[in-house]
């Protein structure tokens, strides 16, 4: 279990409130110089892992190590990790200047060496002008950004960041996402990042860790999220998803052979599976094609009625039903051709294909 | 796995424990933080007034004091006349008193809340200058305005209102009433004043929108609302008041005798602690009963306009 | 449609305007009253005004037991406030910032004086320390005053604590400063005016308070329990007037410096508070 590349190595962590269990028998473990986003939707743990790792909370149960050291005992001011709070606790009766240079207070630097290094932390947040302000004269993103800045200067091994982007609007964000990935690319050092955002952790993440109640469901690079979810769960929170409940019939070779509702009898290229019965086939919008005629060559197909569309530009939104399925299914299309004409009004007859490399098997 | 459950030190011993224990548990934080201010209200308010129920089961004659038990101090205390009229004419009094200042301090609380728009630090200092001087002399003005040759009389008579001095304004329940509205009124603007400001001004407008007047909206939104308000000032006020001695003693006479300065009495003069500590004890009690049921018909009366 | 409802509520709001000076004239003309005939040369506190004079201020200069009361109130009133004070911060801070059991009786327990009579405070006190067999003096004193001003203490800087974002002191922690340096970095400027508001109304009770005091009083008495042994002397009277206006003059002082003091800082929230 000892993981010899973890950098931060969180061990059986469990953490109850009286009967409420906010985080439960989480295992992780991050490495260095990593952008490790946690992921899950409100209320699924994410801030109490974070504030366990940066030590404002105890383990009910396990250990959390950080550069091989166990944190147990270790109080928050003396945790080689500094956070980036939700809504930035910047201190309001002190100046940016005073706020950035806090925590370098017990460092007993001369006073030309700590002015230096607050002007060129002032200045890699691009505020340079504002050191003399005060700290409640500032927009959601500069504050944002003296709270990054206060916490950098301290040269932490972790730096831990708590939704540092949920108040910010929506363009903002954006730059501040860029900004962020910019920084740590720059220093190297490890981020943990929360968010309850899939498209901001799968953008700016090397690796993701996806929560749901307390639990971590899957671990994993944005793309292997994406593509290869491992459970049910993953896989619709994660972008969206269409589902189909199937029977595993037995094995081909490197394929599975399975009939799912919807779809018939297919193959799926998953080795390694077990004839068990139940499991869950899954297929991403955009790796459906649409048709009107049956399409020829190597794909498996299914026919269906358009429900409802949506035009979006550069793509199509469609919803199909397929007999034997309850839930529509969502089709994306790009939309190559240029075209004024919708020729695939609502209840036309349509034809579903996919590769079968487009196929996810879930246990059921 | 290395065995990282044992971090503290050997050494440490029991005492890193211990300290482990208390800098871990929130509760146990909380209850170190709390315990000194409890330990000085324990020592200081709890301690003696177990002491002063013991007193009131005890007897005294002359010097001596008699630490049997016995129940005589309170059947003095239900049977003879004179502490059920001074006890009835306290509470009336107080009750009063409470109902004067809160009504006459609500519509200045609501003015300051809700009319003044950029003074309001400069409103709320004038109006809590005078509760900073000291009680004894408001009070004792209060003697000086009111009384035989007082400021009233003489300023009537020279200006040639009145030929006499007019007898009915001093040493009488109205003055003790006057006086001591007066000198509590800070006590009822405040907390009034506190829970108007809290009142979300959006609730009115949502009122408004949904068609109530200003005095419907007045009954059934900012009323209630500011109950909590109303409801600490009428104690802030009600429960010192009766216990009050010097208003009593300085403008009251006769007539305005109140349970205090019998309490008090029992203290000094009729040196008579065990008999003055059951009277304590009892118009405690009974305050503490009136007051109860007071907050309980206040809430049942503002759930009743909704 | 719309414009008689407005006109009705300038109307009221008008009407409410009025009613408020009135109320000032009704909290103020009682407390005119000691300046005005302070000045006045008659040992009579009656209308019409004699002579300008003062020497009833002159008189209090050679009033040495006045000015023992005074030193002894002052004493008094600075002890319990601090005490009090302290014991505020500790009570406050316990009940925003942790859960514990019981947490609201202790909370109770400690607000309890406020609706206890100052009356039964003090004779509760008075029968302890004879009991345990104390001489009443300044000290007996300052323990019923500690008593009195706590839960006005809590009261005021709970309403500090409360608007006080706890993240500011884990940010604290965070940057490396420990929980005690925290406090006086952190918590301590950002409540300052809470504190400097606390210590100022402990102050004023404590100096004002007479009941306790003339219970718990011993050789050495107060300044109010000073001036009620006076009131019983006619002579005395212009004189007190004189002690009065003095005493006004002060506190007016007193409460523009603790405001001045309280806008240098900087406010959380704000709602004035007090
Ligand atoms: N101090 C606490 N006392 C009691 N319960 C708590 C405490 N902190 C968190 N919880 C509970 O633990 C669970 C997880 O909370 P947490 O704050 O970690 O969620 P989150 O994933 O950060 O959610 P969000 O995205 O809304 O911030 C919730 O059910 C919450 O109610
Ligand atoms: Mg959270």
């Amino acid at each position: 279990m000892a993981n010899s590349d973890a950098f931060i190595d969180i061990r059986a962590v469990s953490k109850r409130f009286g009967s409420v269990t906010a985080v439960d028998g989480v295992d992780l473990a991050i490495r260095q110089g990593e952008f490790f986003s946690l992921l899950g939707a409100s209320g699924c743990g994410k801030t109490t892992l974070l504030r366990m790792i940066a030590g404002f909370e105890m383990p009910t149960e396990g250990d959390i190590l950080i550069d091989g050291q166990v944190m147990t005992d270790v109080p928050a001011n003396r945790r080689p990790t500094n956070m980036v709070f939700q809504n930035y606790a910047i201190f309001p009766h002190l100046t940016v200047r005073d706020n950035i240079a806090y925590g370098l207070r017990k460092d007993g630097l001369p006073r030309a060496d700590l002015d230096r290094k607050v002007d060129a932390a002032l200045e890699m947040i691009k505020l340079s002008g504002y050191g003399a302000r005060r700290s409640t004269e500032l927009s959601g993103g500069q504050r944002q950004r003296v709270a990054l800045a206060r916490a950098l200067i301290k040269r932490p091994k972790v730096l831990l960041l708590d939704e540092p982007l949920g108040a910010l609007d929506k363009k903002l964000r954006e730059t501040m996402q860029l900004e962020l990935r910019q920084i740590q690319d720059e220093i190297g050092i490890t981020f943990v990042f929360v968010t309850h955002d899939q498209e901001e952790a799968l953008t700016m993440s090397c690796r993701v860790a996806v929560m749901a109640q307390g639990r971590v469901m899957q671990v994993a690079t944005p793309r292997e999220l994406y593509e290869t979810p491992n459970s049910r769960a993953v896989a619709s929170f994660i972008g969206t998803m269409n589902f189909f409940e199937a029977t595993t019939k037995g094995i081909e070779g490197e394929r599975l052979l399975l009939d799912a509702q919807g779809l018939g009898g297919i193959a799926a290229p998953v080795p390694g599976w077990q004839v068990n019965g139940k499991a869950v086939v899954a297929i991403r919008p955009e790796k459906l094609q649409l048709s009107l005629d049956r399409p020829q060559g190597e794909v498996s197909a299914a026919q269906g009625t358009i429900l409802n569309s949506t035009y979006l530009g550069d793509r199509s939104h469609f919803h199909v039903r397929l007999d034997g399925v309850e839930a529509p299914i969502a089709v994306s299309a790009q939309n190559v051709e240029r075209s004024m004409r919708d020729d695939l009004d609502d209840g036309t007859p349509v034809w579903l294909s996919w590769r079968d490399t487009a196929m996810v098997v879930l246990p059921g | 796995m290395t065995d990282h459950a044992n971090t503290v030190s050997p050494a440490a011993g029991s005492f890193g424990r211990l300290r482990l224990a208390v800098t871990r548990s929130e509760a146990l934080r909380g209850l170190t933080l709390m315990s000194p201010t409890l330990f000085v209200v324990v020592a200081a308010m709890a301690v003696p007034l177990m002491l002063m129920v013991a007193y009131s089961f005890w007897s005294q004659s002359y010097v001596t004091l008699d630490t049997s038990f016995t129940l005589k101090n309170y059947t003095d205390v239900v049977t003879r006349d004179i502490y059920h009229i001074l006890f009835l004419r306290s509470v009336t009094i107080s009750g009063i008193v409470t109902l004067v200042t809160v009504l006459l301090a609500y519509p200045m609380a609501y003015f300051v809340a809700f009319d003044v728009k950029k003074n309001k630090l400069l409103w709320l200092i004038l109006l809590t200058l005078p509760f900073w001087t000291s009680y004894l002399l408001r009070v004792f003005s209060w003697k000086v305005i009111l009384g035989y040759n007082g400021v009233i009389n003489s300023g009537l008579m020279s200006m040639g209102v009145i030929a006499e001095p007019l007898q009915f304004l001093l040493y009488n329940p109205f003055s003790v009433i006057v006086t001591l509205a007066h000198a509590w009124a800070a006590f009822a603007i405040l907390p009034i004043y506190v829970s108007l400001e809290k009142i979300d001004r959006t609730l009115l407008e949502a009122a408004t929108d949904l068609g109530d007047g200003p005095v419907r909206r007045f009954f059934r939104i900012t009323l209630p609302l500011s109950m909590p308000g109303v409801i600490a000032a009428s104690l802030l006020i009600f429960i010192p008041t009766v216990g009050d001695y010097v208003t009593p003693s300085l403008v009251g006479g006769t007539g305005g005798v109140m349970i205090a300065n019998i309490i008090q009495a029992q203290f000094s003069r009729a040196n008579n602690w065990p008999l003055g500590s059951a009277l304590a004890i009892s118009t405690m009690l009974a305050v503490t009963a009136i007051a109860c049921l007071s907050i309980w018909l206040a809430k049942r009366g503002t759930a009743a306009i909704r | 449609m719309s414009a008689q409802p407005q006109s009705r509520d300038t109307a009221a709001r008008r009407w409410r305007g009025g009613y408020a000076v009135l109320y000032l004239a009704f909290l103020y003309v009682p407390i005119l009253v000691l300046p005005v005939f302070s000045f006045n040369d008659s040992i009579f506190v009656s209308f019409p005004l004699k002579e300008f004079t003062t020497k009833w201020y002159a008189q209090l200069a050679g009033q040495p037991a006045l000015f023992d009361a005074l030193a002894n109130s002052l004493k008094v009133a600075i002890f319990s406030a601090v005490f009090s004070t302290l014991l505020g911060i500790f009570a406050a801070k316990a009940m925003t910032r942790y859960r514990f059991p019981l947490q609201r009786p202790a909370f109770a327990l400690v607000m309890l004086p406020l609706v206890i009579p100052e009356i039964i405070l003090g004779l509760s006190l008075l029968i302890m320390v004879n009991r345990i067999g104390l001489s009443l003096s300044l000290y007996t004193v300052s323990i019923g005053h500690v008593l009195l001003c706590v839960p006005f203490a809590v009261a005021v800087l709970l309403s500090r604590f409360e608007g006080f974002d706890r993240s500011l002191e884990e940010a604290s922690l965070d940057l490396g400063e420990s929980a005690w340096m925290t406090f006086w970095r952190v918590t301590f400027p950002i409540v300052f005016p809470g504190i400097v508001s606390s210590l100022l109304l402990t102050f004023t009770i404590s100096f004002d308070e007479f009941i306790i005091a003339f219970f718990l009083t011993g050789s050495e008495t107060t300044l109010p329990v000073h001036i009620w042994s006076q009131l019983r002397f006619p002579q005395r009277l212009p004189s007190v007037l004189a002690l009065g206006t003095l005493l006004l003059v002060a506190s007016t002082l007193l409460i523009i410096l603790a405001e001045w003091l309280r806008r240098r800082g900087i406010q959380p929230d704000k709602q004035p508070d007090m």
